[in-house]
């Protein structure tokens, strides 16, 4: 059953396409990557489909309890509520806020006190307020940040700064979940310990999730199907071993690593 | 309840000392310059310091709920007459807010600046020119209702409502924006409505600043509210700390006793007053408090912090 479907998706800045028709579609359920040398177009293609950027043509769906949602022209907060949830290559934690309110902001939409209770305080406020801050701290701990939920964020090591991301991210109760280089700047324990992560939240929340990665052995060990972006075009797509052994991904590509992978 | 008595002992001590003369008339109308400053920081800051739009229109919803409080209370010289008129002036206020704020908030970036400052110069020119509102001369002989214990009931009320707001999940929606707009919007936040929140709370509480100092005063004229009254807040939000609301109290109480105590060197004023600002933010770049609250724990930790220090010497 698919669940996402980008149609024929351009963008163009001046006279650079970046994203130039991208068709992709995630099936219910999968683990696809997105793979592309530097500056193919996958992060602008991101940056589409969670609303960041318009397209300049294109479509794309999102298929929810039988119904078709049309998330072109839409604004990011529109598209995040409707269950698509992203973190970003160049971290964008809220850096001077602990590392609970981040998780907390991303829960925003669960909150169905109004304003008179949060100028007031009432008990209903105080009572929600605290049920947000468990769910957080019960998020945070999958990560193993929950002890240190009081911390800032900018003041986290790297890797776990792209923890809470992942963390921040899956707050908004996504139904797909867009990761963008995850495990860059990490070092071989660091990755090892953040695929272990991803295949715990696929599982627990049911996700769907697409994830751009230059990490040739974390994307052929967990993803199931590969999409290759080059010049904003998709040249390949298939399962690791087809993209490993695709004569246009070798040569348009990294040829040597994805051998090597 | 420990915030319940210090409130209640600082209302009575004040009142106290009014009630036996020992702070004079002239002393009082400093206390009021002082509430109302207060007032028009603390809700400044929650639109330039925790939300991170930057407006320099704070003086113009000041006008607008000065001049709806004087024009009811002059018609309606009760003490009802002043409580409604407090309250229309406030929600002009924010209905000018709204209607600035939805088309300009819209926009990422400094637009809300120049669009606050220009709605602020055409309000005081339409006020300039009306002739219910006197021209430039003014409306004079504003019936006075606004003492000590009204002026204190509408800066608590201010002053606990902004800073619960900032705490609730509205409140941090805010900030998220302040720290990160892109970001908070992927995660779902809507940035324009809360901007927009913001902006038309912010315009409420300076209106009722307003709708206070005209019926304090008893007189008001288009010019009290030009852009450098604008400015003026912006300067006590900047000292105190963007993102403090116990900064802006701070800074709005030491910018009045500095004042107020400079009145006695009238050629010289203006030049020590500029002086002293730029002396404070030379050394405390990020303003008094930062954006850290003055709490009992904090006031602790600075002890500590001293006491360390005698230490190391
Ligand atoms: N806002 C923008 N304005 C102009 N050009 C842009 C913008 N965003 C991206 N580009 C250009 O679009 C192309 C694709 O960039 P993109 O960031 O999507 O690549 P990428 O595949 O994510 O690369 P990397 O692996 O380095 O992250 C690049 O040439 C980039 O310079
Ligand atoms: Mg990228």
């Amino acid at each position: 059953m698919t669940i996402l479907n980008a149609n024929k998706v351009t963008k163009s800045f001046g006279g650079l396409t970046a994203v130039a028709k991208a068709s992709l579609k995630l099936e219910k359920g999968e683990l696809v990557g997105l793979i592309g040398p530097n500056g193919a177009g996958k992060t602008t293609l991101f940056n589409l489909l969670t609303g960041i950027y318009t397209p300049d043509s294109g479509t794309i769906s999102l298929y929810k309890d039988g119904q078709e949602i049309m998330l072109q022209g839409l604004r990011p907060n529109k598209i995040c509520s409707n269950g698509l949830a992203r973190t970003f290559q160049n971290i964008r934690l809220f850096k001077d806020l602990t590392v609970l309110e981040n998780v907390l902001i991303a829960m925003h939409k669960n909150v169905k006190y109004g304003f008179v209770p949060s100028f007031l305080h009432l008990p209903y406020y105080k009572k929600q307020e605290q049920e947000l801050i468990n769910d957080s701290i019960e998020l945070l701990k999958i990560f193993n940040l929950d002890d240190k939920k009081d911390e800032l964020a900018k003041n986290l090591p790297y890797g776990e700064q792209r923890h809470l991301e992942i963390a921040r991210a899956l707050a908004t109760n996504p139904v797909v979940l867009l990761l963008d280089e995850p495990a860059a700047g990490m070092n071989p324990a660091e990755t090892a310990e953040l695929t272990r992560i991803i295949k715990e939240i696929r599982q627990k929340f049911d996700l769907t999730i697409l994830l751009i990665e230059h990490d040739m052995s974390l994307v052929m060990n967990i993803c199931e199907r590969i999409y290759v972006l080059d010049y904003g075009m998709v040249i390949a797509s298939g399962t690791p071993e087809e993209i490993r052994s695709n004569k246009r991904v070798i040569e348009a590509y990294l040829g040597e690593e994805v051998n090597n992978a | 309840m420990k915030k319940l008595i210090a409130l209640g002992l600082t209302y009575a001590v004040i009142q106290i000392l009014i009630m036996t003369n020992l702070i004079s008339d002239y002393l009082q109308a400093t206390l009021v310059t002082i509430c109302i400053n207060i007032i028009l920081a603390v809700s400044l800051n929650l639109i330039t310091g925790f939300t991170g739009q930057f407006s320099l229109g704070h003086a113009g919803f000041m006008s607008i709920g000065a001049y709806v409080c004087a024009l009811i209370t002059m018609r309606t010289s009760t003490i009802y007459g002043f409580i409604i008129g407090v309250f229309a002036g406030a929600l002009a206020a924010a209905i000018m807010g709204f209607l600035v704020g939805l088309p300009t908030l819209r926009l990422r970036g400094d637009y809300l600046a120049i669009a606050s400052l220009g709605m602020s110069e055409i309000i005081r020119i339409i006020f300039l020119n009306l002739e219910i509102t006197n021209g430039a001369a003014g409306l004079n002989n504003i019936p006075q209702f606004v003492n000590w214990t009204w002026l204190f009931i509408f800066m608590t009320a201010t002053v606990l409502g902004i800073s619960n707001f900032i705490k609730s999940s509205h409140g941090r929606a805010c900030i998220s924006i302040r720290e990160d707009e892109i970001a908070a919007e992927a995660m779902g936040i809507d940035t324009i409505k809360y901007k927009v929140i913001a902006f038309v709370i912010g315009a409420f509480c300076a209106g009722i600043a307003g709708a206070l100092y005209a019926s304090y005063f008893y007189f008001i004229k288009p010019d009290l509210f030009g852009f450098l009254k604008s400015v003026d807040i912006l300067v006590i939000v900047v000292l105190g700390g963007m993102g403090s609301i116990s900064g802006s109290i701070l800074a709005a109480i030491l910018l009045a006793l500095i004042s107020t105590y400079l009145q006695s060197f009238p050629e010289i004023r203006m030049v020590l007053y500029a002086a002293a600002l730029i002396a404070i933010m030379i050394f405390r770049p990020q303003g008094l408090m930062g954006s850290r609250e003055l709490s009992l724990e904090f006031i602790g930790e600075l002890g500590n912090r001293l006491k360390s220090r005698k230490g190391r010497v």
